[in-house]
């Protein structure tokens, strides 16, 4: 069975960082002690703050450790999209979703691959129909499960 | 030098007798005109007829500046709306601003107020003054443009800002007096160095400097980078404008227009009178306006007033200059500032117990207001963009309600420091 739209949404957790020295490391080391892996992340930075971007392995536990640590944080749905591996690979898939009318906010990579396929994470507006888009078009997303025990 | 000497040199005595009889009309006047009084008169039992003495004021109830958000915008006033010739008004704290009303005889006594600070600073009618306050409903403005009329002096009202242009008509024109917000005077002091204005050929001899605190410090490095006598001039809307009190040339203090404003000295505490000499908040009654007189008005400044004779020769009270304030407001480039109106701004965007935390500093020789907003779950998105957006509209807000401009930093939770659950609002890091 296919799993469509809704089943296929990846939990993102996104942070507010001040752009001061040991906050990072300060995310890092509450994960780390509460055993939670980060499987990929990402920093958009302005001069004065910055957001930081991960897929863990535990999004929900993750939430709530932050949380209690302090920072303000949020649960974002995001698509976890398999990509060639080679030249052109990515181009292929952002080629579907322009002709669909669907615009990415951001993206970024995971470090681990599932495959021989390398991973991206896409964040849209329109994620469920982004989904399907994706899978008519044979380009594998991948489940919050698979993602998180990667 | 005296613009009205027979007044500003009063015997006390004489001086006493003619404040009681404009206390008792004014007194009479607003209980009989403007129904808030009435209503806090009666609520204190007290009646037009019990004031018998000066010492009797103290019976009155006070006014704050609540009542006058409370009767906007003009039921404070005690004329019909036709005998008003101007009003201005201050900033408000919900976006609503403060308002004053001046007759054609208040904008006359005005002006003679102004007159006798521009005159104690040895300046005339062959002066040439040059009006860098801000002109508009802020008094500052306006307010030392009457007095330097009527004065007879050449005024150049240039307003606020625009340096360079400032300091060309300072050579041009021979500015012989420059009033503006001390801050903004020595600000136009490094600009002049900078540009390699030949300060020999300035006639700028005085600076009367208001609307901000400022210290003996900044006098002194006034005084030396201009070349000039730097007075002291102090003023609020709601008792008047700029020239309540003014500094003669000892600048010992500055001059109470006393046959105009009775000031008094108060625990702010316990509202009690403190004698001469003592240290607390600034309470004035206006005893000879038409428009809009007010009754007690706790001004919330701190200072401390010398009934002992000036060796200039003025009987008037003085006051020292202003150390601080009861309550939260700051002053910045001549600005009343209130946490207060940054808080409501927050709230419109949502937040319902938003962190934030006012933090002024003088950079040079300008004041810049950074307001911190710690991020809160609601506010915070996983996009930069709309981040930025929140800032933009905080910036663009704040700017609209304060209307000075002020640099918006998002901060991290916790970041403001709480004392006993309750945030510090304020940080001043100006060294004046």
């Amino acid at each position: 069975m296919i799993l469509r739209g809704e089943g296929m949404r990846v939990k993102q957790i996104s942070l507010f960082l001040e752009n001061k020295s040991g906050r990072l490391a300060e995310v890092t080391r509450l994960l780390g002690t509460n055993d939670i892996n980060i499987r990929a992340l990402s920093i958009a930075d302005t001069t004065d703050f910055g957001i930081l971007r991960m897929i863990v392995s535990n999004p929900d536990e993750a939430l709530k450790v932050l949380k209690e640590g302090g920072f303000t944080v949020s649960m974002t749905d995001v698509i976890a999209v398999e990509v060639a591996d080679q030249p052109g690979g990515l181009g292929a898939v952002l080629q579907v979703l322009q002709d669909n009318g669907i615009n990415i906010e951001y993206l970024y990579a995971f470090l681990e691959k599932s495959s021989n396929d390398a991973l991206v994470v896409l964040r849209v507006e329109q994620i469920d129909e982004a989904i399907n888009i994706l899978q008519a078009k044979g380009i594998n997303t991948l489940k919050g499960e698979d993602v998180y025990s990667l | 030098m005296f613009w009205q000497k027979e007044l500003e040199c009063m015997p006390r005595e004489e001086l006493r007798k003619l404040q009681l009889d404009k206390l008792k009309e004014t007194v009479q006047r607003v209980y009989d005109k403007v129904p808030f009084y009435r209503q806090a008169f009666q609520a204190k039992g007290v009646e037009p007829g019990d004031i018998k003495s000066l010492e009797d004021l103290r019976k009155l109830p006070f006014t704050v500046k609540q009542d006058l958000r409370d009767n906007y915008p003009f039921g404070l006033f005690t004329v019909p709306m036709e005998s008003i010739v101007r009003v201005h008004a201050s900033s408000g704290t919900t976006g609503k601003p403060t308002v004053v009303g001046y007759t054609q005889q208040d904008i006359v006594n005005w002006s003679d107020q102004v007159a006798r600070s521009i005159t104690a600073a040895g300046e005339s009618s062959s002066s040439m003054v040059q009006i860098a306050y801000g002109y508009g409903l802020f008094t500052g403005g306006l307010g030392f443009h009457y007095g330097a009329e009527r004065v007879g002096a050449t005024v150049v009202p240039i307003s606020g800002g625009n340096s360079k242009r400032q300091l060309m008509l300072m050579e041009d024109f021979g500015t012989t007096l420059l009033c503006c917000t001390p801050s903004y005077a020595l600000n136009l002091a490094e600009e002049a160095h900078e540009n390699g204005v030949d300060f020999s050929k300035l006639k700028l001899k005085t600076g009367i400097f208001g609307a901000e605190p400022w210290s003996l410090n900044m006098r002194k490095e006034l005084e030396a980078k201009w070349g000039i006598k730097a007075m002291d001039i102090y003023g609020l809307s709601e008792i008047m404008g700029p020239g309540v009190s003014y500094e003669c040339i000892c600048q010992k203090g500055l001059h109470i227009s006393e046959d105009f404003f009775l000031p008094e000295i108060i625990n702010p505490e316990t509202g009690e009178p403190l004698p001469y000499g003592e240290k607390g908040e600034l309470v004035f009654t206006t005893i000879d306006k038409e428009g809009f007189p007010i009754i007690r008005y706790r001004t919330r400044d701190i200072s401390i007033l010398h009934e002992d004779k000036c060796d200039c020769g003025r009987t008037f009270v003085r006051m020292e200059r202003v150390t601080g304030r009861t309550d939260d407001m700051l002053i910045i480039r001549g600005v009343n500032v209130f946490p207060s109106q940054v808080e409501s701004v927050l709230l419109e965007i949502g937040e319902t117990e938003p962190h934030y935390q006012l933090v002024v500093d003088r950079k040079g020789t300008l004041d810049e207001l950074e307001v911190w907003v710690e991020v809160s779950d609601k506010m915070f998105s996983d996009e930069v963009r709309r981040l930025e957006d929140i800032e933009r509209k905080l910036r663009q807000e704040i700017n609209s309600i304060l209307g000075i401009g002020a640099k918006i930093k998002l901060v991290e939770p916790k970041t403001i420091p709480r004392s006993e659950g309750k945030a510090k609002r304020v940080v001043d890091k100006r060294e004046i």
